[in-house]
Protein backbone atom coordinates (compact mmCIF):
# COMPACT_ATOMS: atom_id res chain seq x y z
CA UNK A 1 0.00 0.00 0.00
CA UNK A 2 1.75 3.14 -1.21
CA UNK A 3 1.72 6.51 0.50
CA UNK A 4 2.42 9.72 -1.39
CA UNK A 5 2.84 13.10 0.29
CA UNK A 6 2.80 16.24 -1.82
CA UNK A 7 3.79 19.73 -0.62
CA UNK A 8 2.70 19.00 2.92
CA UNK A 9 2.94 21.90 5.38
CA UNK A 10 1.67 21.98 8.94
CA UNK A 11 1.43 24.96 11.26
CA UNK A 12 0.53 24.58 14.95
CA UNK A 13 -1.83 27.30 16.30
CA UNK A 14 -2.08 29.01 12.94
CA UNK A 15 -3.22 32.63 13.13
CA UNK A 16 -2.28 33.07 16.80
CA UNK A 17 0.84 34.55 18.37
CA UNK A 18 1.93 30.98 19.19
CA UNK A 19 1.88 29.97 15.53
CA UNK A 20 4.72 27.56 14.78
CA UNK A 21 5.56 25.94 11.47
CA UNK A 22 6.23 22.28 12.21
CA UNK A 23 6.46 20.99 8.64
CA UNK A 24 7.15 22.88 5.46
CA UNK A 25 6.74 21.56 1.93
CA UNK A 26 7.34 17.86 2.54
CA UNK A 27 7.37 15.62 -0.53
CA UNK A 28 7.68 11.91 0.04
CA UNK A 29 6.75 8.59 -1.53
CA UNK A 30 6.63 5.40 0.52
CA UNK A 31 6.34 2.18 -1.44
CA UNK A 32 4.74 -1.05 -0.34
CA UNK A 33 6.75 -3.14 2.11
CA UNK A 34 9.47 -0.62 2.92
CA UNK A 35 11.32 -0.47 6.26
CA UNK A 36 12.03 3.20 6.88
CA UNK A 37 13.73 5.01 9.73
CA UNK A 38 12.85 8.62 10.56
CA UNK A 39 15.49 10.48 12.58
CA UNK A 40 15.82 14.08 13.72
CA UNK A 41 16.43 16.07 16.90
CA UNK A 42 13.62 16.71 19.38
CA UNK A 43 11.25 19.20 17.79
CA UNK A 44 12.39 18.56 14.20
CA UNK A 45 8.91 17.50 13.10
CA UNK A 46 9.26 13.68 13.09
CA UNK A 47 6.21 12.98 15.21
CA UNK A 48 4.13 15.67 13.50
CA UNK A 49 4.96 14.06 10.16
CA UNK A 50 4.09 10.49 11.11
CA UNK A 51 0.86 11.65 12.75
CA UNK A 52 -0.25 12.81 9.31
CA UNK A 53 0.04 9.30 7.90
CA UNK A 54 -3.14 8.06 9.55
CA UNK A 55 -5.03 11.32 9.35
CA UNK A 56 -4.49 12.32 12.98
CA UNK A 57 -3.07 15.68 11.93
CA UNK A 58 -4.81 17.49 9.09
CA UNK A 59 -2.39 19.27 6.74
CA UNK A 60 -2.42 23.07 6.76
CA UNK A 61 -1.67 22.74 3.06
CA UNK A 62 -0.68 19.91 0.70
CA UNK A 63 -2.08 16.48 -0.02
CA UNK A 64 -1.64 12.94 1.28
CA UNK A 65 -2.56 9.99 -0.91
CA UNK A 66 -2.87 6.46 0.41
CA UNK A 67 -3.46 3.79 -2.22
CA UNK A 68 -3.87 6.63 -4.70
CA UNK A 69 -6.75 8.21 -2.76
CA UNK A 70 -6.65 11.67 -1.22
CA UNK A 71 -7.27 10.83 2.43
CA UNK A 72 -8.88 14.16 3.29
CA UNK A 73 -11.32 14.23 0.39
CA UNK A 74 -14.03 12.01 1.84
CA UNK A 75 -14.83 11.09 5.44
CA UNK A 76 -15.07 7.40 4.60
CA UNK A 77 -11.48 7.11 3.37
CA UNK A 78 -10.26 8.66 6.62
CA UNK A 79 -12.11 6.05 8.68
CA UNK A 80 -10.72 3.09 6.74
CA UNK A 81 -7.30 4.75 6.84
CA UNK A 82 -7.07 4.28 10.62
CA UNK A 83 -7.24 0.54 10.02
CA UNK A 84 -4.70 0.59 7.22
CA UNK A 85 -2.10 2.70 8.99
CA UNK A 86 -1.48 1.70 12.60
CA UNK A 87 0.25 4.29 14.76
CA UNK A 88 2.07 3.30 17.94
CA UNK A 89 2.72 6.41 20.01
CA UNK A 90 5.65 7.16 22.31
CA UNK A 91 5.19 5.32 25.60
CA UNK A 92 2.14 3.47 24.21
CA UNK A 93 1.73 1.60 27.50
CA UNK A 94 0.33 4.81 28.99
CA UNK A 95 -2.73 4.16 26.86
CA UNK A 96 -3.50 0.73 28.25
CA UNK A 97 -6.75 1.08 30.14
CA UNK A 98 -8.88 -2.09 30.17
CA UNK A 99 -9.31 -4.44 33.11
CA UNK A 100 -7.40 -7.22 31.40
CA UNK A 101 -4.89 -7.54 28.57
CA UNK A 102 -7.16 -9.44 26.18
CA UNK A 103 -9.93 -6.84 26.44
CA UNK A 104 -7.45 -4.06 25.93
CA UNK A 105 -6.18 -5.57 22.69
CA UNK A 106 -9.77 -6.26 21.54
CA UNK A 107 -10.67 -2.57 21.81
CA UNK A 108 -9.35 -1.64 18.34
CA UNK A 109 -10.95 -4.43 16.29
CA UNK A 110 -14.23 -3.94 18.18
CA UNK A 111 -14.18 -0.28 17.17
CA UNK A 112 -13.68 -1.42 13.60
CA UNK A 113 -17.08 -3.06 13.89
CA UNK A 114 -16.00 -6.67 14.37
CA UNK A 115 -18.04 -9.00 16.56
CA UNK A 116 -16.70 -9.96 19.99
CA UNK A 117 -15.65 -13.42 18.82
CA UNK A 118 -13.85 -12.05 15.77
CA UNK A 119 -12.21 -9.33 17.85
CA UNK A 120 -11.06 -11.96 20.32
CA UNK A 121 -9.51 -14.06 17.58
CA UNK A 122 -7.68 -11.02 16.23
CA UNK A 123 -6.54 -10.05 19.72
CA UNK A 124 -5.21 -13.53 20.49
CA UNK A 125 -3.37 -13.66 17.19
CA UNK A 126 -1.83 -10.22 17.82
CA UNK A 127 -0.75 -11.20 21.34
CA UNK A 128 0.97 -14.34 20.02
CA UNK A 129 2.68 -12.22 17.35
CA UNK A 130 4.24 -9.97 19.97
CA UNK A 131 5.27 -12.96 22.06
CA UNK A 132 2.71 -12.77 24.88
CA UNK A 133 1.14 -16.13 25.72
CA UNK A 134 -2.24 -17.10 27.14
CA UNK A 135 -1.11 -16.66 30.74
CA UNK A 136 -1.13 -12.85 30.43
CA UNK A 137 -4.55 -12.56 28.79
CA UNK A 138 -6.50 -12.30 32.04
CA UNK A 139 -3.91 -10.20 33.85
CA UNK A 140 -4.38 -6.51 34.41
CA UNK A 141 -2.21 -4.66 31.89
CA UNK A 142 -0.79 -2.72 34.83
CA UNK A 143 0.71 -5.85 36.37
CA UNK A 144 2.94 -6.54 33.37
CA UNK A 145 6.63 -5.60 33.18
CA UNK A 146 7.69 -2.53 31.19
CA UNK A 147 8.64 -4.49 28.09
CA UNK A 148 5.49 -6.65 28.26
CA UNK A 149 3.28 -3.58 28.60
CA UNK A 150 4.81 -2.08 25.52
CA UNK A 151 4.29 -5.31 23.58
CA UNK A 152 0.66 -5.48 24.72
CA UNK A 153 0.16 -1.91 23.49
CA UNK A 154 1.67 -2.80 20.11
CA UNK A 155 -0.60 -5.86 19.94
CA UNK A 156 -3.54 -3.47 20.32
CA UNK A 157 -2.54 -1.84 17.06
CA UNK A 158 -1.65 -5.09 15.25
CA UNK A 159 -5.09 -6.51 16.08
CA UNK A 160 -6.50 -3.97 13.65
CA UNK A 161 -4.37 -5.64 10.94
CA UNK A 162 -2.76 -2.51 9.52
CA UNK A 163 -0.67 -2.79 6.35
CA UNK A 164 1.55 0.06 7.49
CA UNK A 165 2.91 0.16 11.03
CA UNK A 166 4.28 3.45 12.35
CA UNK A 167 6.23 3.30 15.61
CA UNK A 168 7.24 6.54 17.36
CA UNK A 169 10.31 5.82 19.47
CA UNK A 170 9.18 2.34 20.48
CA UNK A 171 12.30 1.56 22.53
CA UNK A 172 12.52 4.69 24.73
CA UNK A 173 13.08 3.74 28.37
CA UNK A 174 13.61 0.02 27.72
CA UNK A 175 16.68 -1.96 28.78
CA UNK A 176 19.02 -3.18 26.01
CA UNK A 177 17.41 -6.62 25.80
CA UNK A 178 13.95 -5.03 25.71
CA UNK A 179 15.11 -2.75 22.91
CA UNK A 180 16.35 -5.71 20.86
CA UNK A 181 13.11 -7.63 21.49
CA UNK A 182 10.89 -4.82 20.22
CA UNK A 183 13.07 -4.15 17.18
CA UNK A 184 13.41 -7.86 16.31
CA UNK A 185 9.64 -8.14 16.58
CA UNK A 186 9.22 -5.21 14.19
CA UNK A 187 11.66 -6.74 11.70
CA UNK A 188 9.81 -10.06 11.91
CA UNK A 189 6.44 -8.40 11.21
CA UNK A 190 8.02 -6.68 8.25
CA UNK A 191 9.50 -9.90 6.85
CA UNK A 192 6.78 -12.43 7.60
CA UNK A 193 3.65 -10.34 7.22
CA UNK A 194 4.95 -7.94 4.61
CA UNK A 195 3.90 -4.95 6.73
CA UNK A 196 5.55 -1.64 5.83
CA UNK A 197 7.29 -0.24 8.88
CA UNK A 198 8.12 3.37 9.65
CA UNK A 199 10.33 3.64 12.71
CA UNK A 200 10.93 6.98 14.44
CA UNK A 201 14.07 6.67 16.53
CA UNK A 202 16.72 8.56 18.48
CA UNK A 203 19.15 5.66 18.23
CA UNK A 204 21.39 5.83 15.19
CA UNK A 205 22.70 2.35 15.99
CA UNK A 206 19.19 0.85 15.91
CA UNK A 207 18.36 2.57 12.66
CA UNK A 208 21.61 1.34 11.09
CA UNK A 209 20.85 -2.21 12.18
CA UNK A 210 17.31 -2.48 10.89
CA UNK A 211 16.12 -0.08 8.19
CA UNK A 212 16.86 0.11 4.47
CA UNK A 213 15.99 3.79 4.04
CA UNK A 214 16.43 6.79 6.33
CA UNK A 215 14.59 10.08 6.32
CA UNK A 216 16.41 12.80 8.26
CA UNK A 217 14.22 15.66 9.49
CA UNK A 218 15.46 19.10 10.49
CA UNK A 219 13.40 22.23 11.16
CA UNK A 220 10.31 20.71 9.58
CA UNK A 221 12.08 19.79 6.34
CA UNK A 222 13.61 16.65 4.91
CA UNK A 223 17.38 17.00 5.10
CA UNK A 224 18.29 13.59 3.66
CA UNK A 225 16.28 10.69 2.25
CA UNK A 226 18.56 7.82 1.31
CA UNK A 227 20.06 4.45 2.30
CA UNK A 228 21.76 4.33 5.74
CA UNK A 229 25.22 4.00 4.16
CA UNK A 230 24.71 7.18 2.17
CA UNK A 231 23.07 9.14 5.01
CA UNK A 232 25.69 8.30 7.65
CA UNK A 233 28.53 9.58 5.46
CA UNK A 234 27.34 13.08 6.40
CA UNK A 235 28.74 12.91 9.93
CA UNK A 236 29.38 16.66 10.33
CA UNK A 237 25.98 17.66 8.97
CA UNK A 238 24.19 15.16 11.21
CA UNK A 239 26.02 16.44 14.29
CA UNK A 240 25.12 20.01 13.35
CA UNK A 241 21.43 19.12 13.58
CA UNK A 242 21.66 17.38 16.98
CA UNK A 243 22.17 13.86 15.64
CA UNK A 244 25.20 11.65 15.19
CA UNK A 245 26.40 8.76 13.09
CA UNK A 246 26.32 5.22 14.55
CA UNK A 247 29.38 4.57 16.71
CA UNK A 248 30.82 2.17 14.11
CA UNK A 249 31.06 4.94 11.51
CA UNK A 250 33.35 6.82 13.93
CA UNK A 251 35.44 3.68 14.37
CA UNK A 252 35.81 3.31 10.62
CA UNK A 253 36.73 6.96 10.29
CA UNK A 254 39.42 6.71 12.98
CA UNK A 255 40.87 3.58 11.37
CA UNK A 256 41.00 5.14 7.92
CA UNK A 257 42.88 8.10 9.36
CA UNK A 258 45.49 5.60 10.56
CA UNK A 259 45.78 4.11 7.09
CA UNK A 260 43.58 1.03 7.52
CA UNK A 261 41.83 0.02 4.32
CA UNK A 262 38.27 -0.09 5.67
CA UNK A 263 35.00 1.13 4.23
CA UNK A 264 33.26 4.16 5.73
CA UNK A 265 29.84 2.72 5.18
CA UNK A 266 30.23 -0.10 7.73
CA UNK A 267 27.63 1.18 10.21
CA UNK A 268 26.94 -1.98 12.24
CA UNK A 269 29.19 -4.07 14.51
CA UNK A 270 28.95 -7.01 12.12
CA UNK A 271 30.01 -5.00 9.07
CA UNK A 272 32.78 -3.28 11.02
CA UNK A 273 34.13 -6.65 12.19
CA UNK A 274 34.31 -7.88 8.61
CA UNK A 275 35.99 -4.71 7.41
CA UNK A 276 38.66 -4.89 10.11
CA UNK A 277 39.36 -8.58 9.62
CA UNK A 278 39.58 -7.98 5.87
CA UNK A 279 41.94 -5.05 6.28
CA UNK A 280 44.23 -6.97 8.65
CA UNK A 281 44.25 -10.06 6.41
CA UNK A 282 45.27 -7.87 3.48
CA UNK A 283 48.16 -6.39 5.43
CA UNK A 284 49.34 -9.67 6.86
CA UNK A 285 49.24 -11.70 3.67
CA UNK A 286 53.01 -11.83 3.54
CA UNK A 287 53.33 -13.37 7.01
CA UNK B 1 34.22 7.90 61.62
CA UNK B 2 32.26 7.61 58.47
CA UNK B 3 33.55 8.85 55.16
CA UNK B 4 30.81 7.73 52.79
CA UNK B 5 28.24 10.27 51.61
CA UNK B 6 25.81 7.46 50.87
CA UNK B 7 25.97 4.23 52.80
CA UNK B 8 23.31 1.61 52.30
CA UNK B 9 23.52 -1.56 54.37
CA UNK B 10 21.63 -4.71 53.51
CA UNK B 11 18.55 -2.85 52.26
CA UNK B 12 15.39 -4.70 51.36
CA UNK B 13 12.31 -2.98 50.08
CA UNK B 14 8.81 -4.30 49.49
CA UNK B 15 6.09 -2.59 47.51
CA UNK B 16 2.89 -3.47 49.32
CA UNK B 17 -0.41 -3.51 47.44
CA UNK B 18 -3.65 -3.02 49.35
CA UNK B 19 -7.17 -4.14 48.39
CA UNK B 20 -10.28 -1.93 48.59
CA UNK B 21 -10.65 -2.63 52.32
CA UNK B 22 -7.14 -1.46 53.09
CA UNK B 23 -5.90 -4.98 53.75
CA UNK B 24 -2.60 -6.18 52.35
CA UNK B 25 -3.36 -7.78 49.00
CA UNK B 26 0.13 -8.84 47.97
CA UNK B 27 3.65 -7.46 48.10
CA UNK B 28 6.57 -7.45 45.72
CA UNK B 29 10.17 -7.40 46.81
CA UNK B 30 12.04 -4.78 44.79
CA UNK B 31 15.32 -4.78 46.70
CA UNK B 32 16.85 -7.90 48.25
CA UNK B 33 19.77 -7.02 50.50
CA UNK B 34 21.49 -4.20 48.65
CA UNK B 35 24.57 -2.57 50.14
CA UNK B 36 26.07 0.53 48.63
CA UNK B 37 29.02 2.74 49.56
CA UNK B 38 29.54 6.02 47.76
CA UNK B 39 32.39 8.31 48.73
CA UNK B 40 32.16 12.09 48.22
CA UNK B 41 33.13 13.17 44.71
CA UNK B 42 32.64 9.77 43.07
CA UNK B 43 30.79 9.23 39.80
CA UNK B 44 28.77 6.07 40.19
CA UNK B 45 26.67 4.46 37.45
CA UNK B 46 23.89 1.97 38.04
CA UNK B 47 22.83 -0.40 35.26
CA UNK B 48 20.07 -2.97 35.30
CA UNK B 49 17.09 -4.27 33.33
CA UNK B 50 13.59 -2.77 33.63
CA UNK B 51 12.27 -3.79 37.02
CA UNK B 52 15.69 -4.66 38.46
CA UNK B 53 15.28 -2.16 41.30
CA UNK B 54 17.50 0.70 40.10
CA UNK B 55 14.93 3.45 40.59
CA UNK B 56 13.74 1.95 43.88
CA UNK B 57 17.32 2.11 45.11
CA UNK B 58 17.71 5.70 43.87
CA UNK B 59 14.59 6.76 45.74
CA UNK B 60 16.05 5.37 48.98
CA UNK B 61 18.93 7.81 48.69
CA UNK B 62 16.82 10.94 49.10
CA UNK B 63 14.26 9.32 51.37
CA UNK B 64 11.42 9.22 48.86
CA UNK B 65 11.26 5.58 49.96
CA UNK B 66 12.49 4.11 53.23
CA UNK B 67 14.05 0.66 53.59
CA UNK B 68 11.74 -2.15 54.74
CA UNK B 69 14.77 -3.63 56.49
CA UNK B 70 18.38 -2.47 56.57
CA UNK B 71 19.59 1.11 56.73
CA UNK B 72 20.37 3.97 54.40
CA UNK B 73 22.62 6.66 55.78
CA UNK B 74 23.06 9.87 53.77
CA UNK B 75 25.77 12.29 54.88
CA UNK B 76 25.58 10.86 58.38
CA UNK B 77 21.77 10.94 58.64
CA UNK B 78 19.67 7.78 58.77
CA UNK B 79 16.85 8.26 56.24
CA UNK B 80 14.41 6.82 58.82
CA UNK B 81 15.01 9.84 61.04
CA UNK B 82 12.05 12.01 59.97
CA UNK B 83 13.52 15.12 61.62
CA UNK B 84 16.44 15.00 59.19
CA UNK B 85 14.27 14.61 56.06
CA UNK B 86 14.99 18.10 54.71
CA UNK B 87 18.70 17.82 55.41
CA UNK B 88 18.73 14.58 53.44
CA UNK B 89 16.75 16.00 50.51
CA UNK B 90 19.12 18.98 50.45
CA UNK B 91 22.12 16.69 50.41
CA UNK B 92 20.82 14.42 47.67
CA UNK B 93 18.88 15.98 44.78
CA UNK B 94 17.14 13.98 42.06
CA UNK B 95 16.61 14.47 38.34
CA UNK B 96 14.04 12.24 36.66
CA UNK B 97 13.45 10.82 33.18
CA UNK B 98 10.83 13.15 31.77
CA UNK B 99 11.87 16.82 31.69
CA UNK B 100 8.26 17.94 31.23
CA UNK B 101 7.27 16.47 34.60
CA UNK B 102 9.79 18.44 36.64
CA UNK B 103 9.69 21.96 35.22
CA UNK B 104 7.11 24.15 36.91
CA UNK B 105 7.79 27.84 36.20
CA UNK B 106 7.13 29.80 33.01
CA UNK B 107 10.61 31.30 32.82
CA UNK B 108 13.86 29.33 33.00
CA UNK B 109 15.51 31.34 35.79
CA UNK B 110 12.38 31.24 37.96
CA UNK B 111 12.25 27.49 37.59
CA UNK B 112 15.83 27.19 38.80
CA UNK B 113 15.13 29.56 41.69
CA UNK B 114 12.13 27.56 42.90
CA UNK B 115 14.14 25.06 44.97
CA UNK B 116 16.30 27.50 46.94
CA UNK B 117 13.28 29.79 47.46
CA UNK B 118 11.41 26.89 49.03
CA UNK B 119 14.35 26.30 51.31
CA UNK B 120 14.15 29.90 52.54
CA UNK B 121 17.39 31.07 50.96
CA UNK B 122 17.63 34.92 50.97
CA UNK B 123 16.64 36.52 47.64
CA UNK B 124 20.07 37.89 46.80
CA UNK B 125 21.64 34.51 47.40
CA UNK B 126 18.95 32.82 45.25
CA UNK B 127 19.90 34.92 42.22
CA UNK B 128 23.52 34.19 42.85
CA UNK B 129 22.82 30.46 42.87
CA UNK B 130 20.56 30.63 39.81
CA UNK B 131 23.31 32.31 37.84
CA UNK B 132 25.98 29.88 38.96
CA UNK B 133 23.80 26.82 38.25
CA UNK B 134 22.63 27.94 34.82
CA UNK B 135 26.20 28.78 33.84
CA UNK B 136 27.39 25.37 35.01
CA UNK B 137 25.00 23.58 32.64
CA UNK B 138 25.49 26.07 29.81
CA UNK B 139 21.97 27.51 29.94
CA UNK B 140 22.64 31.04 31.22
CA UNK B 141 21.85 32.60 27.81
CA UNK B 142 18.39 30.99 27.92
CA UNK B 143 17.53 32.31 31.41
CA UNK B 144 14.70 34.56 30.20
CA UNK B 145 13.05 31.99 27.92
CA UNK B 146 10.01 29.88 28.46
CA UNK B 147 11.03 26.28 29.31
CA UNK B 148 8.47 24.84 26.89
CA UNK B 149 10.32 26.38 23.96
CA UNK B 150 13.51 24.51 24.82
CA UNK B 151 14.67 21.20 23.37
CA UNK B 152 14.53 18.06 25.51
CA UNK B 153 18.26 18.21 26.26
CA UNK B 154 18.00 21.85 27.25
CA UNK B 155 15.02 21.16 29.52
CA UNK B 156 16.94 18.40 31.28
CA UNK B 157 19.88 20.76 31.81
CA UNK B 158 17.47 23.29 33.35
CA UNK B 159 16.17 20.53 35.63
CA UNK B 160 19.76 19.71 36.64
CA UNK B 161 20.42 23.43 37.30
CA UNK B 162 17.27 23.49 39.45
CA UNK B 163 18.68 20.70 41.60
CA UNK B 164 22.14 22.29 41.67
CA UNK B 165 20.73 25.58 42.96
CA UNK B 166 19.79 23.74 46.15
CA UNK B 167 23.53 23.03 46.46
CA UNK B 168 23.30 19.31 47.09
CA UNK B 169 26.46 17.34 47.73
CA UNK B 170 25.08 14.54 45.63
CA UNK B 171 22.91 14.47 42.49
CA UNK B 172 21.03 11.35 41.45
CA UNK B 173 20.03 11.20 37.79
CA UNK B 174 17.40 8.56 37.05
CA UNK B 175 17.52 7.82 33.30
CA UNK B 176 17.91 11.51 32.45
CA UNK B 177 18.55 10.83 28.75
CA UNK B 178 15.88 8.22 27.96
CA UNK B 179 13.74 10.67 26.00
CA UNK B 180 16.48 12.67 24.30
CA UNK B 181 18.10 12.76 20.86
CA UNK B 182 21.86 12.03 20.52
CA UNK B 183 22.78 15.73 20.83
CA UNK B 184 20.63 16.14 23.94
CA UNK B 185 22.06 12.97 25.51
CA UNK B 186 25.58 14.28 25.08
CA UNK B 187 24.66 17.69 26.58
CA UNK B 188 23.20 16.11 29.69
CA UNK B 189 26.03 13.63 30.26
CA UNK B 190 28.64 16.35 29.70
CA UNK B 191 26.82 18.58 32.22
CA UNK B 192 26.82 15.76 34.79
CA UNK B 193 30.51 15.05 34.23
CA UNK B 194 31.33 18.73 34.57
CA UNK B 195 29.51 19.00 37.92
CA UNK B 196 31.42 15.97 39.11
CA UNK B 197 34.89 16.87 37.82
CA UNK B 198 34.85 20.64 38.26
CA UNK B 199 32.69 21.05 41.36
CA UNK B 200 33.28 17.79 43.14
CA UNK B 201 29.57 16.94 43.34
CA UNK B 202 28.90 13.25 43.82
CA UNK B 203 26.95 11.90 40.84
CA UNK B 204 24.86 8.75 40.75
CA UNK B 205 23.69 8.03 37.21
CA UNK B 206 21.08 5.45 36.33
CA UNK B 207 20.88 4.66 32.63
CA UNK B 208 20.08 2.13 29.92
CA UNK B 209 22.74 3.57 27.61
CA UNK B 210 25.92 1.59 28.15
CA UNK B 211 28.20 4.14 26.47
CA UNK B 212 27.18 6.81 29.00
CA UNK B 213 28.89 5.05 31.87
CA UNK B 214 32.39 4.52 30.51
CA UNK B 215 33.67 7.58 32.37
CA UNK B 216 32.19 6.53 35.73
CA UNK B 217 34.50 5.65 38.62
CA UNK B 218 32.46 2.59 39.43
CA UNK B 219 29.57 0.70 37.87
CA UNK B 220 26.95 -1.29 39.74
CA UNK B 221 24.87 -3.85 37.88
CA UNK B 222 21.51 -4.78 39.33
CA UNK B 223 19.44 -7.86 38.59
CA UNK B 224 16.15 -8.71 40.27
CA UNK B 225 16.67 -6.52 43.31
CA UNK B 226 20.31 -7.37 43.92
CA UNK B 227 23.66 -5.88 43.04
CA UNK B 228 25.19 -8.71 41.03
CA UNK B 229 28.30 -7.10 39.64
CA UNK B 230 30.42 -4.10 40.54
CA UNK B 231 33.70 -2.70 39.31
CA UNK B 232 35.30 -0.16 37.03
CA UNK B 233 33.65 0.27 33.62
CA UNK B 234 36.44 -1.82 32.10
CA UNK B 235 35.99 -4.65 34.58
CA UNK B 236 32.22 -4.67 34.12
CA UNK B 237 32.21 -4.38 30.33
CA UNK B 238 34.77 -7.19 30.04
CA UNK B 239 31.93 -9.53 30.98
CA UNK B 240 30.03 -9.35 27.69
CA UNK B 241 28.22 -12.69 28.02
CA UNK B 242 27.31 -12.20 31.67
CA UNK B 243 25.82 -8.75 30.99
CA UNK B 244 23.70 -10.23 28.22
CA UNK B 245 22.30 -12.66 30.77
CA UNK B 246 21.22 -9.66 32.85
CA UNK B 247 19.39 -8.20 29.79
CA UNK B 248 22.11 -5.61 29.32
CA UNK B 249 24.71 -5.02 26.64
CA UNK B 250 28.08 -3.31 26.27
CA UNK B 251 29.04 -0.18 24.29
CA UNK B 252 29.28 -0.93 20.56
CA UNK B 253 33.08 -0.44 20.52
CA UNK B 254 33.41 -2.98 23.33
CA UNK B 255 31.13 -5.36 21.43
CA UNK B 256 33.28 -4.94 18.32
CA UNK B 257 36.43 -5.69 20.34
CA UNK B 258 34.77 -8.79 21.75
CA UNK B 259 33.69 -10.03 18.31
CA UNK B 260 37.19 -9.46 16.92
CA UNK B 261 38.63 -11.38 19.86
CA UNK B 262 36.32 -14.28 19.08
CA UNK B 263 37.49 -14.14 15.47
CA UNK B 264 41.00 -14.80 16.73
CA UNK B 265 42.53 -11.35 17.16
CA UNK B 266 44.77 -10.91 20.17
CA UNK B 267 42.93 -8.01 21.86
CA UNK B 268 42.58 -7.22 25.58
CA UNK B 269 39.19 -7.55 27.30
CA UNK B 270 36.94 -4.55 27.82
CA UNK B 271 38.03 -2.03 25.20
CA UNK B 272 36.04 1.11 26.02
CA UNK B 273 36.95 3.78 23.50
CA UNK B 274 37.55 4.08 19.78
CA UNK B 275 41.07 5.32 20.51
CA UNK B 276 41.93 2.19 22.51
CA UNK B 277 40.67 -0.04 19.72
CA UNK B 278 42.61 1.84 17.06
CA UNK B 279 45.81 1.64 19.14
CA UNK B 280 45.39 -2.10 19.63
CA UNK B 281 44.68 -2.70 15.94
CA UNK B 282 47.75 -0.70 14.99
CA UNK B 283 49.79 -2.95 17.25
CA UNK B 284 48.31 -6.03 15.57
CA UNK B 285 48.95 -4.66 12.11
CA UNK B 286 52.54 -4.99 13.23
CA UNK B 287 55.34 -5.14 10.66
CA UNK B 288 56.65 -1.73 9.72
CA UNK B 289 54.80 0.43 12.28
CA UNK B 290 55.09 -2.25 14.96
CA UNK B 291 54.90 -1.88 18.71
CA UNK B 292 55.74 1.73 19.33
CA UNK B 293 52.45 2.44 21.15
Amino acid sequence: MGIRIEHLSYIYNEGTTFSKTALSDINLTIADGEFIGVIGHTGSGKSTLVQHLNGLNIPTSGKIYVDGKDIHKEKESLRSLKSKVGLVFQYPEHQLFESDVLKDVMFGPRNQGLSDSEAMMRAREALRLVGLDESVEKKSPFDLSGGQKRRAAIAGILAMEPSVLVLDEPTAGLDPKGRDEILDLTAELHEKKGISVILVSHSMEDVANYVSRIIVMDEGKILYDDTPEKVFVHVKELEAVGLAAPEMVYVMKALREEGFDVDYSADTVDLARREILGALAGKNRKC
Amino acid sequence: MQTEIVKGTDITYEYVHYDENGKVDFSETALRGVSLDVRPGQFIAILGHNGSGKSTLAKQINALLLPSTGTMVVDGHDTKDASKLWDIRQTAGMVFQNPDNQIIASVVEEDVGFGPENMGVPTKEIWHRVKRSLKAVGMWEKRGESPNRLSGGQKQRVAIAGVMAMEPKCIILDEPTAMLDPGGRKEVIDAALELNRERGITVILITHYMEEVIKADRVLVMDRGKVVLTGTPREVFSKVELLRKYRLSVPQVTQLGFELQKAGLDLPDGILTIQELVTELKRLRGGSDGNQD
